[in-house]
């Protein structure tokens, strides 16, 4: 049996929860298809003219990339609040903090990745250059940790709230503004033959801040909650 | 909840910080400073108004619309320095686990919430005869706009949650991280903002007259009469209907019955 | 006083309705917030509050 350590704690949190979303898939990839379906609703209502679609797709896909992690965020704590193992997490030796980064890095794993993955595809619904569709790529890979780690804390502040999906992009979607305004702009300036790379550096130094900070938040919340 | 006063048992000079910490000292000091900061309300209002509807000149440019200024920018102002208020009283709560802070935090949270409404109706309604739009995505704008969203998160957060002291102490750490992104948010719109053609707003800098200043700082200090005044009234009152278990509250009540 | 009769005042040189949606709008949401107010302190005054 391995010595129970920190890491290990943390790598079972992770493996557990990445199982329990690959067990509930159709709430997981309910998320994923909100994301493709409305995404591709656009086009439909908008019309085809390429140079139109191009201009409004970074938007979209961000748009609908926050809309898609903040339905997801609700069963973060959830679910293991209704089963007591919340507060075993929170009473055992390893740092709350750490074991909510255990469970975002997880739920970015079964969302943002996912997201990030057929993005690419998504794009060329709208036309996007081969060259924007890259940096989006960069862009979503860059940005959707945060998504992750930002909404985490208003999962962790709602935990035990019914409905409490709308009540976190509530809460957390202003807080996502700069992560989306840098990623569109990132895209534009690719699509526009701009430079582009500040906003990816931006971006980079908001998903350090936000994984670095976020768990104590989350942390704090989660103690605030379970109390 | 013990005041930090009945631990000196020899007469000093210093201030005792903490003496208001208890509800029950905040109570009545509170209760004798309303009147005043309702007196101040009232008499810097008129005042203000009159300077600035009756005697301020009609400006070159802008015609008589810019009156509106008098209501806008103290309202945006205090829609501002009340979400710092509100994050700071919250994460005085959570540092000192005082409840009052947390209370003082969430009165605020209303308040700030119409501040920053009239601040955004009065812009639109300034901005239409000005610029010719309702709204602009003016960086200032929407940030404006943005911290109306903020103030609705932590007050929904707060309504949510049944149990007073958790929602308090949820709906203050909403505050503290509310604020640490704000410079990031207004950062990122003022950048959105300058490279989205169109968006691009020139104020023109209309230099103001003297008797337009005056009724500005005067409607200023008038807003800031009246939140003293309401936010204490409603820490008070959020006083009397959680603390109403213990005997001072109860003596209170009854005072206030007899007086009816 | 620098407007000669009492329609001049009300009518801001054209203004009026911009001026005036922005007191009266203004002004009605205090009055709301104050009333709300005092509607609380009702419920915390009457007996029947647990």
């Amino acid at each position: 049996m391995a010595p129970l350590s920190n890491i290990n704690i943390l790598l079972s949190i992770f493996k557990r929860d990445i199982t329990l979303a690959i067990r509930r898939s159709s709430d997981t990839f309910g998320a994923i298809f909100f994301f493709v379906l409305v995404v591709s609703l656009f086009p439909l209502a908008l019309g085809s003219e390429t140079k139109l679609l191009q201009q409004i797709a970074p938007g979209i896909i961000w748009v609908c990339a926050l809309l898609a992690v903040m339905l997801s965020l609700s069963r973060l704590f959830n679910d293991d609040f209704q089963d007591g193992v919340l507060e075993q997490l929170a009473l055992s030796m390893c740092p709350l903090e750490m074991i909510t980064f255990a469970k975002v890095i997880a739920h970015w794993c079964y969302t943002g990745l996912i997201l990030l993955l057929i993005s690419p595809i998504l794009a060329l619904q709208f036309n996007l250059p081969a060259h924007s569709i890259q940096v989006l790529f960069i862009a979503l890979l860059l940005g959707t940790p945060s998504l992750s780690f930002i909404g985490s804390i208003g999962a962790a502040l709602t935990v035990g709230l019914k409905s409490s999906g709308a009540l976190i992009s509530l809460l957390i979607l202003p807080l996502l503004i700069p992560v989306l305004i840098l990623g569109t702009l990132a895209v534009d300036a690719a699509t526009t033959g701009m430079h582009y790379s500040v906003y990816l550096y931006l971006m980079i130094a908001f998903a350090v801040l936000s994984s670095f900070f976020a768990p104590i938040a989350c942390a704090s919340a989660l103690r605030i909650v379970l109390d | 909840m013990q005041t930090k006063t009945a631990m000196t048992s020899q007469p000093s000079k210093s201030i005792h910080w903490f003496t208001f910490a208890a509800p029950s000292k905040f109570y009545f000091l509170a209760k004798k400073l309303i009147p005043f900061f309702w007196l101040f309300t009232v008499l810097l209002g008129i005042t203000g108004l009159i300077l600035g509807l009756l005697f301020a000149p009609t400006d070159a440019v802008q015609g008589d619309s810019y009156r509106i200024i008098f209501i806008h920018v103290p309202a945006a102002w205090m829609s501002m320095i009340l979400y710092l208020a509100m994050a700071f009283w919250g994460a005085i709560g959570m540092i000192f686990n005082a409840r009052l802070a947390y209370r003082i935090s969430n009165s605020i949270a209303i308040t700030g919430a119409i501040m920053t409404f009239i601040a955004l109706w009065t812009g639109a309604l300034w901005g239409k005869p000005t610029w010719g739009t309702w709204w602009v995505w003016d960086a200032r704008l929407t940030s404006e706009l943005i911290l109306l969203f903020l103030y609705i998160g932590y007050l929904s957060l707060y309504n949510a949650i049944d149990d007073e002291r958790k929602a308090a102490k949820a709906a203050s750490l909403l505050a503290i991280i509310g604020v640490v992104n704000v410079p990031i948010i207004y950062f990122s719109v003022k950048w959105w903002n300058t490279l989205h053609q169109g968006a691009s707003i020139t104020v023109t800098k209309t230099s103001m007259d003297s008797s337009m200043l005056l009724a500005m700082l005067i409607m200023t200090f008038a807003f800031w009469s009246y939140t003293f005044a309401t936010v204490f009234t409603r820490v008070n009152y959020k006083t009397l209907d959680e603390e109403s278990h213990t005997d001072w509250v109860q003596k209170e009540l009854s005072n206030i019955r007899v007086l009816k | 006083m620098i407007w000669s009769s009492f329609s001049d005042f009300v009518d801001m040189n054209g203004y009026g309705i911009y001026v005036w949606g922005s007191f009266l709008v203004t002004f009605l949401l205090f009055y709301v917030e104050q009333r709300s107010l005092k509607l609380f302190r009702k419920q915390i005054i009457s007996s029947d509050r647990s």
